[in-house]
């Protein structure tokens, strides 16, 4: 099984750890990964803004830079839920839609392709999980607090194979975080307000660390953390996911 | 107008009372969660409104014409409007029929839209609002800033100061209790005097030509028994083929309004009584232009829950009045659009696109994917602010070059590490209340290239 991974390009500049520990879990759980090295970005930010039209030299370039690999996987739910959503090459249709139907977020990849029952990770911290909504309701990485649905969390049950990881959630278990791309600047005042009602939140839980699937939800909130001095600490759930084990 | 961000900001700007406004419209968000989750079916319930709107607004020309006839032979006067002007202009004539000059009106969010309140002020006709809340921002010369509640921006001690103002109520007394009386009392006299009552319709069945009007404080029937001529005024969309729909459609209302199993007041609708006069206005005002939208279509199957209201964080955070417009929230923001772009060219971007006001619509609108096809329309209008255009134009000319996209990682990673004030001041908004991402000193990309390429 061969897996082309993917890092959307926030991460490849600002979290290059998230994208270290996903390529090193993924090769760990004994898949064959390459990283194609002429990626860019999924398109989002000018489909969101209107300019969907404006991201077809991107779907071109996803498409070149992906081509031939069983699988596709990135630590977003946000960039996997575009692609599966909105990748389109109308040169290319049959190539654009077998990608759209190969490509996962990291966590959907683990509990529904290589179907993992247990994890050699050690995170001894308490964990407030931030459920991202692109990843949530977008990709249903987890039940929805809307639905009347079994309740159900992938990242949830991924973090409960780490030992000594200790998790919580916030009240509001799958509140939007404000971040929502270039929303973050355009509606900043809203925006931040957002963010700073999640860290509320999750701060009465007194967590370490926050996480979540999507470092994108993740650099808003710590911009936010950071600028109040908070000692709650970010960090993407590949690195919790991959941390040392004791074996 | 302001644009919808600049007016959310104003709003955030008292801290305390945004938190007070978010968590009493959570309050909400939460009853609806446990009415849903009281009933197994619900999912199926979602599915079946859904369906059977979708079903009627595919046949709603043939629908209509069979609501029309029947309500006819049931004595009813039945009238068509194409737009607002002509809908308000109906109301006024039948009004200057009769010699009335005093009107009562209940919750319609149909008038709000047309303006028909305002419209009849200038002709010389007061129309009373009979719903308390809109009796209350009606005395604030506000408009609604919630289609279900429409003072849900007001404290109770903006209520108090309000009724003592225009009720003479003791002044700082905010008993709930105490102001609800007075209020009562005040209204019931404007029954008693209206020569006419104007109710909105909640679902008007084709196969028998009724309707129903729901409520829970009883203010559309005590309007509508008093008075010796009734108006109901209508949106096209509002129509449903059998009268055992409403098993469907009212089992969702209230429980995804309010939570509530049902209104206090679902009231039927069907023939004038003796020497009374009934009147149908069926309005169009755009919503057969957003008919022929095949991605905006199903739009019109919205009921007016404000479900989508209560859960959104965007709405919940920046007040009703930051959408400027009749219908606000995230129905509202894939609604006017329709009515005017140009105008309301912002509301599909006040939204992060998080989905929850989809998961909550009983007639599973994709509320939040028309945000996203709107924003499509908009641009392709040219009606995005020039400065983001030239910002997104410059992202997709760098990242649709991999080479080209590095170069500026690297440099834009270098000025953040050696020249910080380039971005952190105040002019760089996601600087002003968070801090800069800690630059990594090299990309993924060169880390791989470094430890991992063969």
């Amino acid at each position: 099984m061969k897996i082309g991974l993917f890092i959307p390009c926030y991460i490849d500049q600002f979290y290059p750890p998230a994208g270290i520990a996903t390529l090193q879990l993924l090769e760990k759980l004994g898949c064959e990964v390459v990283f194609p090295l002429n990626q860019t970005c999924c398109g989002q930010p000018m489909a969101n803004s209107g300019f969907a039209n404006w991201s077809k030299a991107c779907d071109e370039n996803f498409i070149n830079n992906f081509r031939g690999v069983d699988y596709i996987v990135s630590p977003s739910g946000s960039c996997t839920l575009h692609i599966r959503e909105h990748l389109h090459h109308d040169q290319n249709p049959g190539e654009a839609e077998r990608i759209r139907h190969t490509v996962f977020e990291l966590t959907e990849f683990l509990t529904d392709i290589l179907k993992i029952e247990k994890l050699d990770a050690r995170f001894p911290f308490k964990v407030g999980l931030h459920n991202s909504c692109h990843g949530q309701r977008g990709l249903h990485l987890s039940s929805m607090s809307e639905k009347v649905e079994p309740p159900f969390s992938k990242p949830g049950k991924l973090l409960a194979m780490v030992e000594g990881l200790q998790l919580t959630l916030p009240s509001r278990e799958d509140e939007c975080c404000g971040f929502g791309g270039t929303f973050c600047v355009f509606e900043e005042a809203l925006s931040v307000k957002m963010g700073k009602d999640r860290i509320k939140d999750h701060a009465r839980n007194n967590i370490d660390y926050l996480t979540a699937t999507d470092s994108s939800c993740l650099m808003h909130l710590e911009g936010i953390l950071r600028r109040q001095k908070s000692p709650v600490k970010i960090i993407h759930i590949a690195e919790i996911l991959n941390a040392p084990g004791n074996g | 107008m302001k644009a919808h961000a600049i007016l959310a900001k104003e709003f955030i700007a008292d801290e305390a009372r945004t938190d007070w406004h978010d968590e009493t419209l959570w309050f909400i968000r939460q009853k609806r969660d446990k009415a849903a989750h009281t009933l197994p079916e619900w999912e199926q319930l979602r599915q079946w409104a859904s369906e059977i709107k979708n079903h009627t607004l595919s046949k709603l020309d043939e629908y209509l014409v069979e609501f029309e006839n029947n309500a006819r032979q049931n004595g009813v006067m039945v009238h068509w409007a194409s737009n607002g002007d002509m809908h308000n202009q109906i109301v006024y004539d039948i009004i200057r029929q009769h010699n009335i000059t005093r009107v009562v009106k209940s919750k319609s969010m149909l008038t709000e839209e047309c303006h028909l309140n305002h419209f009849l002020a200038t002709m010389g006709i007061e129309v009373v609002d009979t719903d308390l809340g809109e009796r209350i921002v009606q005395f604030r010369k506000e408009p609604p800033s919630h289609i279900v509640l429409p003072a849900i921006h007001l404290t109770k001690q903006d209520v108090s100061d309000t009724f003592h103002q225009h009720l003479h109520t003791e002044k700082g007394n905010a008993d709930p209790l105490y102001l609800t009386r007075a209020a009562r009392e005040h209204l019931r006299e404007k029954f008693l005097e209206a020569g006419l009552a104007i109710t909105g319709v909640n679902f008007a069945i084709a196969e028998t030509g009724g309707f129903v009007v729901c409520t829970n404080e009883g203010n559309a029937d005590m309007g509508a028994h008093a008075a010796p001529v009734h108006i109901a005024c209508m949106g096209i969309e509002k129509i449903i083929p059998k009268a055992e729909h409403l098993g469907v459609f009212l089992r969702l209302l209230a429980r995804s309004a309010t939570g509530q199993p049902i209104t206090t007041y679902s009231s039927h609708f069907h023939k004038p009584r003796e020497g009374q006069q009934m009147h149908i206005i069926i309005v169009d005002n755009g919503r057969s232009r957003q008919l022929a939208r095949a991605d905006f279509r199903n739009s019109l199957k919205c009921i007016r829950c404000a479900a989508c209201f209560n859960t959104c964080p965007v709405y919940r955070r920046s007040g009703g009045f930051s959408y400027h417009t009749a219908v606000a929230g995230p129905i509202g923001s894939i609604l006017n659009p329709n009515l005017d772009l140009k105008s309301y060219s912002d509301l599909p971007f006040a939204s992060t696109l998080c989905g929850s006001c989809s998961n909550v619509c009983p007639v599973k609108i994709d509320i939040h994917e028309q945000l996203w096809k709107w924003r499509q329309v908009i641009a392709s209008e040219g009606q995005v602010a020039p400065a983001k255009k030239l910002m997104v134009k410059g992202m997709a000319f760098i990242l649709a070059r991999p080479a080209l996209y590095r170069v500026a990682g690297r440099v834009g990673r270098w000025c953040m590490r050696y020249l910080p004030f380039l971005l952190n001041h105040k002019l760089n908004p996601w600087y002003r209340q968070r801090e800069m991402p800690g630059p990594a000193g090299r990309s993924f990309r060169d880390w791989y290239i470094k430890n991992k390429k063969q």
